[in-house]
């Protein structure tokens, strides 16, 4: 199936098929496409013909192209491959985006039992992936440090018998970590990252800890982590609020100035606050989108002089667009990752699809939940709560999806049209899950169509995981 | 070795019936080895002698050097000819399977003929038990090898069986593994040590079958692909660059990453002047400097993307420096030459150089021998 969408920033239109295999068109060529007028005279048509954008008498090839498409959705045959352990919702920040996936530090009832955690690593065995990572959330886990220890122990143990490839991960931020939990870090590879919302006035005011110098523990912290762990042991994000979109070249020189190699830009989510917060530190995704743009447009040019600054989010939706395979990146795919890709295992034993789904749930809304840990795999994956989500799963289905040429590159998120629109297909037009990647998209193809060679090069090196001065020449690049 | 060194020279031979393979050994190696006295000789006084009863005489060839111990050769009654089938030391060593071929490449070095040459399957079965066990790489080429059926399974399982260690490396339009059933049986019989190199020459079907002048030949050769990747075979895809080839090579690597990404090697080959590339030099012929944008597009696409891909026979001299690390010594020896005024040149230990064929109507305008100064003015 062909589908296009004109690119905004110039006169030419996208046109992609199921394999994710696209062409840049003048609007005039895209017209003649579909309308059967683009004849073998035509300077595109056999890119056109390669592409199988029009038909070839022949019918070879047409194993290679469904192998082409099944490699691409490979992902699915693996099942959850995140598993998220939430071991204590206690945190000693009092973020304005966090409100109700915290606890005061010094609340009981908020820590993940032993009992519920043993439950829970058994799920993640009957997992059926072969890689698994395995995250520690909270609240603030270093609070309970102990519990992921022995957590880790334990699956460690039960590896040897289960022989997976097993990654952990680590989200903190950064200040309960002392050196013994540091060492620990780095003697089982838990990979650690934190939050740094932007320069110093701005990261505390978002992020109050009760000593009001969480920007300057943070940096303190960073580096006492980097000596033990090493310098590429430790990634962070930054979660962008109103106040970051005026200036994206100041949140981008604070992790310049902090040493780190790449940025993860995101908006906030939806979830998780009042709706009095919004109206304090959201943001109309346009004006993310708007951010975005500026952002990139700074990261390229530092790339462009030399500095191989990546753009994490661009990374992974270039990847989509430049390569055959699927990311495995489980909140951009489809099916969405809601619970085929990830499970949360919740301080309280509950478990949930995604992240996102148990803050929905904090929030009172307890459709979202699959189960306890105590359930097995086969009975969580086949919830209430899974079946419901699942029809609003698979992009290619989704009205205002199916059409879109973003679509094969793109991915569903159940998760958040169900907590903002009441179901999980929601509505596109009033979706910012679909303003934020329509309008990323856009900005992507734009630099594609327009093909800087030095712009490529660092698409390149961002898509395929290369450092930029490895890249010597971009190479061809589809148009 | 002796660069552009004949497999074939004359001799005095005599005590040959039919056609006999000879392992050619010096004293030690003759008295040590295993292979029956029937197939293998050994030199004494002016010329080799071998067979069961010392019945085969090979003398007084007319240039010495294209016979040495540890080769195989091969005699044939009534004819002064000794051809080399195997040579001990060579960078490539190929089994030839057959003449014949399905396809008719505009390019092909080998021109096909069509007569029933099955007689080959036997010789080369008694040819594989008389190469060194320590070989590390044997081709296997023709004519198309799969046209030799049962035959080529022969070959591979005997070579399998006496050659344990040796990588195959096989040449085949790909066209007739579009059988599923051939395909696995080729396949299984090739074992984990077989390459099978498959020339793809477009990603579009007029280019590629315009070039192996077969209609139909690139639906073939994607269907056979998709059955070597199904039974995990190791393929590499060769493309001959020439200019029907060169306008699309581009796309064509992208085609090659997106639909073969299971490949394990891609060769980017510059053209051999031999066979019926002589008489089609007119539709053939690019200097390879005029279409160095395609080649250095289409190798960094790979590149990037964790293909290896390789440059043959294209000499330094043409190429950007850097493209260089690309670049193979890719010329079998006995058709590799070099020209007097590379004898100066400080890269020529690195370089492909030429084919031996290579006529001045076939020289790039940017050969010349590179100086050090050549080296340091670009790289600054």
């Amino acid at each position: 199936m062909l589908r296009s969408i004109d690119l905004m920033a110039r006169s030419q239109s996208l046109v992609t098929n199921a394999r994710g295999e696209y062409a840049i068109l003048s609007r005039a060529d895209r017209e003649a496409l579909q309308a059967g007028r683009l004849t073998s005279e035509h300077a595109r048509f056999h890119d056109l013909l390669a592409l199988g954008m029009i038909e070839r008498p022949g019918g070879g090839g047409v194993g290679l192209e469904a192998a082409a498409e099944r490699t691409r959705k490979a992902f699915l045959l693996d099942g959850p491959a995140l598993h998220i352990f939430v071991v204590t919702l206690r945190c000693d920040h009092a973020c304005g985006y966090c409100q109700v996936s915290r606890a005061a530090t010094g609340a009981e009832g908020f820590d993940m039992s032993w009992d519920d955690a043993r439950a829970a690593i058994d799920r993640v065995f009957e997992a059926p992936a072969q890689a698994l990572t395995v995250e520690f959330q909270g609240g603030e886990p270093a609070l309970r440090f102990d519990l992921i220890e022995r957590i880790v122990l334990e699956i460690e143990q039960l590896n040897e018998i289960h022989r997976r490839n097993i990654r952990f991960s680590l989200v903190s931020t950064l200040h309960h970590l002392g050196h013994d939990e540091l060492a620990f870090c780095r003697d089982h590879q838990i990979h650690i990252s934190t939050s740094i919302d932007g320069p110093a006035p701005l990261h505390d005011r978002q992020r109050p800890n009760p000593t009001h110098d969480s920007f300057a523990r943070t940096v303190e912290s960073l580096a006492r982590a980097r000596a033990v762990v090493g310098h590429e042991g430790v990634a962070a994000m930054p979660t962008l609020t109103r106040a970051a979109m005026a200036d994206p070249k100041a949140v981008i020189d604070v992790y310049r100035e902090l040493g780190f190699a790449s940025i993860f830009l995101r908006p906030i989510s939806p979830y998780g606050f009042a709706r009095k917060t919004r109206r304090a530190i959201g943001y109309d995704m346009g004006a993310f989108v708007a951010f975005y743009n500026q952002a990139l447009q700074y990261l390229l040019e530092l790339n462009r002089r030399g500095e191989p600054m990546v753009e994490t989010y661009a990374s992974i939706l270039l990847r989509h667009i430049m390569t055959p395979f699927g990311s495995g990146y489980v909140d951009l795919r489809s099916p969405a990752g809601a619970g085929l890709g990830v499970l949360v295992y919740n301080y309280d034993g509950q478990v949930y699809p995604a992240d996102e789904a148990r803050m929905a749930a904090e929030s009172g809304d307890r459709r979202f939940t699959l189960g306890t840990v105590h359930q097995s795999f086969e009975t969580l994956m086949s919830s209430p709560a899974m079946r419901w989500l699942a029809t609003g799963a698979v992009a290619e289905q989704l009205p205002g999806c199916r059409d879109c040429a973003f679509v094969p590159f793109c991915g569903a998120d159940p998760v958040y049209h169900a907590a903002a629109h009441g179901d999980p297909i929601g509505d596109r037009a009033t979706s910012d899950f679909c303003t934020k990647h329509m309008g990323l998209f856009q900005i992507l193809f734009g630099h594609l169509a327009e093909g800087d060679p030095e712009t490529l090069r660092t698409f390149t090196a961002w898509a395929f995981n290369r450092a930029r001065d490895e890249v010597i020449d971009a190479g061809y690049v589809p148009q | 070795m002796t660069l552009g060194l004949a497999l074939h020279t004359h001799g005095k031979i005599s005590g040959v019936d039919g056609v006999r393979i000879l392992k050619l050994l010096d004293d030690d190696e003759w008295a040590a080895s295993p292979l029956p006295s029937h197939q293998r000789a050994r030199f004494v006084d002016d010329g080799w002698i071998g067979g069961d009863h010392d019945e085969v005489r090979l003398s007084a060839p007319r240039d010495a050097r294209v016979i040495a111990a540890g080769d195989v050769v091969r005699l044939r009654e009534g004819s002064s000819m000794v051809s080399v089938v195997w040579r001990r030391g060579a960078r490539t060593n190929s089994l030839f399977a057959t003449e014949r071929c399905n396809s008719l490449c505009l390019m092909c070095s080998q021109p096909p003929r069509d007569e029933d040459d099955s007689w080959r399957v036997s010789e080369l079965l008694a040819t594989i038990p008389l190469i060194d066990k320590s070989e590390e790489q044997l081709g296997v080429t023709g004519g198309e090898p799969t046209l030799l059926g049962d035959g080529l399974t022969a070959v591979l399982e005997r070579c399998g069986q006496e050659l344990p260690d040796t990588g195959l490396h096989v040449l085949t339009n790909g066209r007739n593994f579009k059988d599923a059933t051939a395909a696995a049986t080729w396949i299984r019989a090739g074992g984990e040590r077989t390459t099978w190199a498959v020339p793809l020459y477009a990603d579009v079907p007029d280019i590629h079958d315009e070039v192996v002048v077969a209609p139909g030949a690139f639906d073939e050769t994607l269907d056979g692909l998709y059955e070597l990747a199904c039974n995990g075979a190791q393929v590499e895809i060769r493309v001959v660059l020439h200019k029907l080839t060169i306008a699309r090579l581009p796309q064509l690597a992208a085609f090659i990453y997106r639909r073969l990404p299971f490949v394990t090697h891609i060769a980017l080959m510059g053209l051999e002047p031999m066979g019926f590339a002589k008489g089609n030099r007119d539709r053939l012929w690019i200097d390879p400097v005029d279409y160095l944008a395609e080649l250095t597009t289409a190798v960094f696409h790979l590149a990037n993307r964790g293909m290896a891909v390789s440059i043959y026979n294209l000499p330094l001299c043409v190429l950007p420096k850097t493209l260089w690390p690309f670049a193979r010594q890719s010329i079998s020896e006995w058709k590799n030459s070099y020209p007097a005024e590379c004898a100066p040149c400080v890269v020529k230990d690195h370089c492909a150089g030429f084919f031996a064929s290579a006529g001045p109507a076939w020289r790039s305008r940017a050969v010349r021998p590179l100086q050090y100064e050549d080296l340091s003015h670009e790289m600054a």
